[in-house]
């Protein structure tokens, strides 16, 4: 009986491969390096779920782009660098849309690799900050903003809250101790000097769950004015839980972006009412993209939505980034000829000459979701923006306007990395016209 | 069958104390290895290539050194992330500060640099053994870590500590960064590889081996009959670090292509104890085995289950592959607690017994 079961079963699931087989239309592959397991599942799922989410919406509701179906593959990175490689190898193809890594230490590994393949890294809000030169960088994108960008809107915030000025204040940096958490530190060194406050700087051991002593410090001895948090998986609610433990004023710790998620505050409880951090784009559900998905992906189910994290920061975070680099597949057709399969290499043409306008954003579903982005040949950044939200015990916030960086001295400050990677790398920059 | 050894006669002691006395074990490596260098490059996908092999190769030799440590000269260490890391920064230093250095004297140097490194947290053992040495060695991973770490100046002032390795050549081919093509990468490893191999194997075999493996059998005895302890142990911290700062170097130069100091934390040094155990202690076959063993199966066993149902969820695959991999480590140690190397031993004693093996 059981064999038979199993025969029948087979049977019907060839059947359905050969059913599945013709039909041809054309496709464009979308590979997602995901990580649902490890030490950081909790944040990684629910950004899966929301480029899961993003995909099957543009299918169900536009059949595609312009008709392309998108099709996925999924590979399961656990945040952890070797395997990131290894699955980019594994999922990698010529078609291959745009590679999003999810970790600022795969995005490391793989920054050569993009560019020997010819397929776009897009690494929104993450990555190797100096990436957003892109003259060096033709195939990484770190639009809206990068950790540099990040660091500065937190000073900027800081002293509009300290009234105008940071003079003999103190700052201080708990950061997880990879090159994730180290993105900041140049810029904040450079402000400390330009705005004149003391800097101090904390490390964290992966995977975080130990700070008792990095906040004793804090709460007893250093006593900072403000404290910067670069933290991401278990370490950012381990450091509210020490930060109200040592009694810190939450509403003088923020954290970036990656550090303001349900998750991270969740299991802190009431101790992390007040607490901060900045946000790329809004919280919440009472957005047209996110309305679209329940109706489309969910069928009006709520509570199932729900369930797959719909409506939460990286969820929404998920949909964000996978939007964009859908738009560079729209883009990249608009130039390479529309309802067609396209290479990584024309997709990253699409990803240079994105711009999404106000009213762009506002026809895709995400008005004031977040800010107009303009990616051009010399800045992969493009010009974002991002706001301060903060946590009132049941859901975030926004607590502030929008914040825009001070880019000069950024984009000079990204260019004279990247020429210094050119140079030890052998890389002649192009000239963008 | 395969061992048919009649007429194979020893006449002098030279040919008995060959590394392969059996001709039929020295035509299968040699087999092996022609097979590794002149089909597989050509027969194996990119893929296969560079994120199966590669690391693999990388691996075995990071294992050999940590076995002429631990397995033979019973030395236990847990400080093998960091003096990887060793061989890593020191490579890339070496190899940003003088553009112009043959690739395979940085490594080597790389190599000399932290087998002086190894020498020097190999200082404790001469008063300390087992379980203590081992923790010792701890402060090796965790000092070593947090130096690379804390000084931009090993990374050349990159901000966030990462270290990318600039394209180096070697005989017209580029090797490492992402320029290289995979099998330019994989043959220049497997070619290294071997050769260090059979350096190791002769080292364990001279008067330095058994020296070891007298102090790892039982230390006073040996003192007694007259070997130096000093001399014994800090020579295989020597050479074992030397070994494993050359696979440091060659992870961060030609696998990741980029490294930050993170990679080399604890766990790698764990990675690398289980490939030992595993392979068998005291054997430089073991080595490999146990580098295959590790880094081989939670990949295969994550592309089969994916081969079997695309429809998996990944994270599915990914939980099961962590509980297999743990249910066959847990197997192949009942089934053989001396490692993979020597079940492979007591497979060829029986097959050399055959057909009446006993």
């Amino acid at each position: 009986m059981r064999l038979k079961t199993l025969c029948l079963a087979a049977a019907g699931a060839a059947m359905l491969t050969v059913a599945g087989l013709p039909a041809q239309a054309a496709e464009q592959y979308v590979p997602l390096l995901v990580y649902k397991s490890g030490p950081y599942a909790p944040n990684g799922i629910p950004m899966a779920a929301g480029w899961e989410d993003y995909i099957k919406l543009i299918n169900a509701r536009d059949g595609g782009v312009n008709g392309v179906k998108l099709v996925t593959d999924e590979c399961d990175t656990g945040y952890n660098n070797d395997r990131g490689v290894e699955c980019y190898e594994r999922l990698k193809k010529p078609t291959a849309a745009a590679f999003q890594p999810l970790s600022t230490g795969i995005t490391y590994a793989l920054l050569d690799r993009v560019a020997q393949d010819k397929i776009p890294l897009y690494t929104g809000g993450y990555g190797r900050t100096s990436a957003s030169y892109g003259p060096v960088f033709p195939y990484v994108f770190t639009a809206p903003l990068t950790y540099w960008s990040g660091a500065d809107i937190m000073v900027q915030y800081a002293k509009g809250q300290e009234g105008g000025s940071l003079k003999g204040k103190k700052i201080a940096l708990v950061y997880h101790d990879s090159a994730y958490g180290k993105e900041p530190i140049p810029t904040l060194e450079r402000l400390s000097k330009e705005e004149g406050f003391e800097f101090y700087k904390f490390p964290v051991a992966h995977p975080g769950l130990e700070q008792k002593s990095t906040w004793l410090q804090i709460g007893r001895q250093v006593k900072p004015d403000w404290v910067f948090m670069w933290g991401w998986g278990v370490m950012n609610s381990t450091a509210v839980k020490e930060a109200a433990a040592v009694g810190y004023p939450m509403d003088h710790f923020i954290g970036i972006w990656w550090s303001g998620a349900e998750p991270d505050v969740v299991p802190a409880g009431a101790a992390a009412k007040g607490y901060k951090a900045l946000g790329l784009h809004l919280p919440g559900t009472d957005i047209q993209l996110l309305q679209d998905v329940l109706k489309y992906v969910y069928n009006g189910d709520e509570a199932k939505a729900k369930e797959n994290a719909w409506g939460t920061v990286l969820y929404n975070r998920g949909l964000f980034l996978m939007a964009i680099e859908i738009e560079a597949i729209r883009q990249a057709q608009e130039m390479h000829g529309k309802g067609k399969e396209l290479t990584g290499e024309q997709i990253r043409d699409g990803f240079e000459n994105l711009n999404l306008t106000e009213d762009k954003l506002a026809a895709i579903g995400l008005k004031d979701f977040t800010k107009p982005i303009h990616i051009t040949c010399e800045d992969h950044e493009g010009g974002g923006q991002a706001f301060v939200q903060q946590w009132d015990g049941e859901q975030w916030k926004k607590v502030s306007d929008w914040f825009s960086p001070h880019r000069e001295a950024l984009r000079a400050a990204y260019k004279e990395d990247a020429l210094a990677y050119a140079k030890e790398k052998g890389i002649t920059p192009r000239t963008c016209k | 069958m395969l061992y048919r050894e009649t007429g194979q006669f020893k006449t002098t002691y030279r040919a008995d104390q060959a590394i392969f006395p059996i001709l039929q074990d020295k035509i299968g490596v040699l087999a092996i290895l022609a097979f590794a260098v002149f089909v597989v490059p050509f027969a194996a996908d990119n893929y296969l290539l560079e994120t199966i092999l590669v690391p693999v190769l990388v691996f075995s030799l990071a294992a050999i050194g940590l076995n002429i440590l631990t397995g033979y000269c019973g030395q236990l260490s847990l400080g093998t992330g960091g003096f990887m890391a060793c061989g890593a920064f020191f490579s890339y230093k070496l190899a940003t500060a003088f553009p112009d250095l043959n690739l395979i004297l940085v490594f080597l140097l790389a190599g000399l640099g932290t087998s002086v490194v190894g020498v020097l947290f190999g200082l404790p053992s001469l008063r300390i053994k087992g379980f203590y040495l081992a923790v010792a060695t701890l402060a090796a991973q965790f000092f070593l870590i947090w130096v690379f770490n804390k000084f931009g100046w090993w990374t050349n002032d990159s901000p966030s500590g990462v270290i990318s390795a600039p394209p180096r050549e070697v005989l017209g081919f580029v090797v490492t960064s992402s320029e290289a093509h995979p099998i330019s990468k994989y043959l220049f490893l497997v070619v290294l590889v071997a050769v260090l191999a059979l350096v190791a194997k002769n080292l364990v075999r001279s008067r330095i081996g058994r020296s070891w493996m007298a102090i790892r059998d039982m230390d006073i005895a040996a003192e007694i009959i007259g070997i130096r302890p000093l001399v014994a142990k800090l020579s295989a911290f020597a050479v074992s670090s030397f070994y494993i700062g050359i696979a440091g170097g060659l992870w961060a130069f030609i696998y990741t292509g980029s490294v930050e100091a993170l990679a080399f934390q604890i766990d790698r040094s764990f990675q690398v104890l289980f490939m030992v155990i595993l392979g068998g202690l005291g054997s430089i076959l073991g080595s490999f085995l146990g580098a295959i063993f590790i880094v081989l199966l939670p990949i295969a066993l994550n592309v089969t289950m994916l081969a079997i149902d695309p429809t998996f969820s990944v994270a599915l695959v990914s939980d099961m592959e962590f509980m297999l991999f743990g249910a066959l480590i847990i197997f192949f140690l009942i089934v053989e607690p001396h490692g993979l190397a020597r079940l492979w031993q007591i497979g060829k004693e029986k097959l050399r017994l055959w057909p009446f093996p006993y």
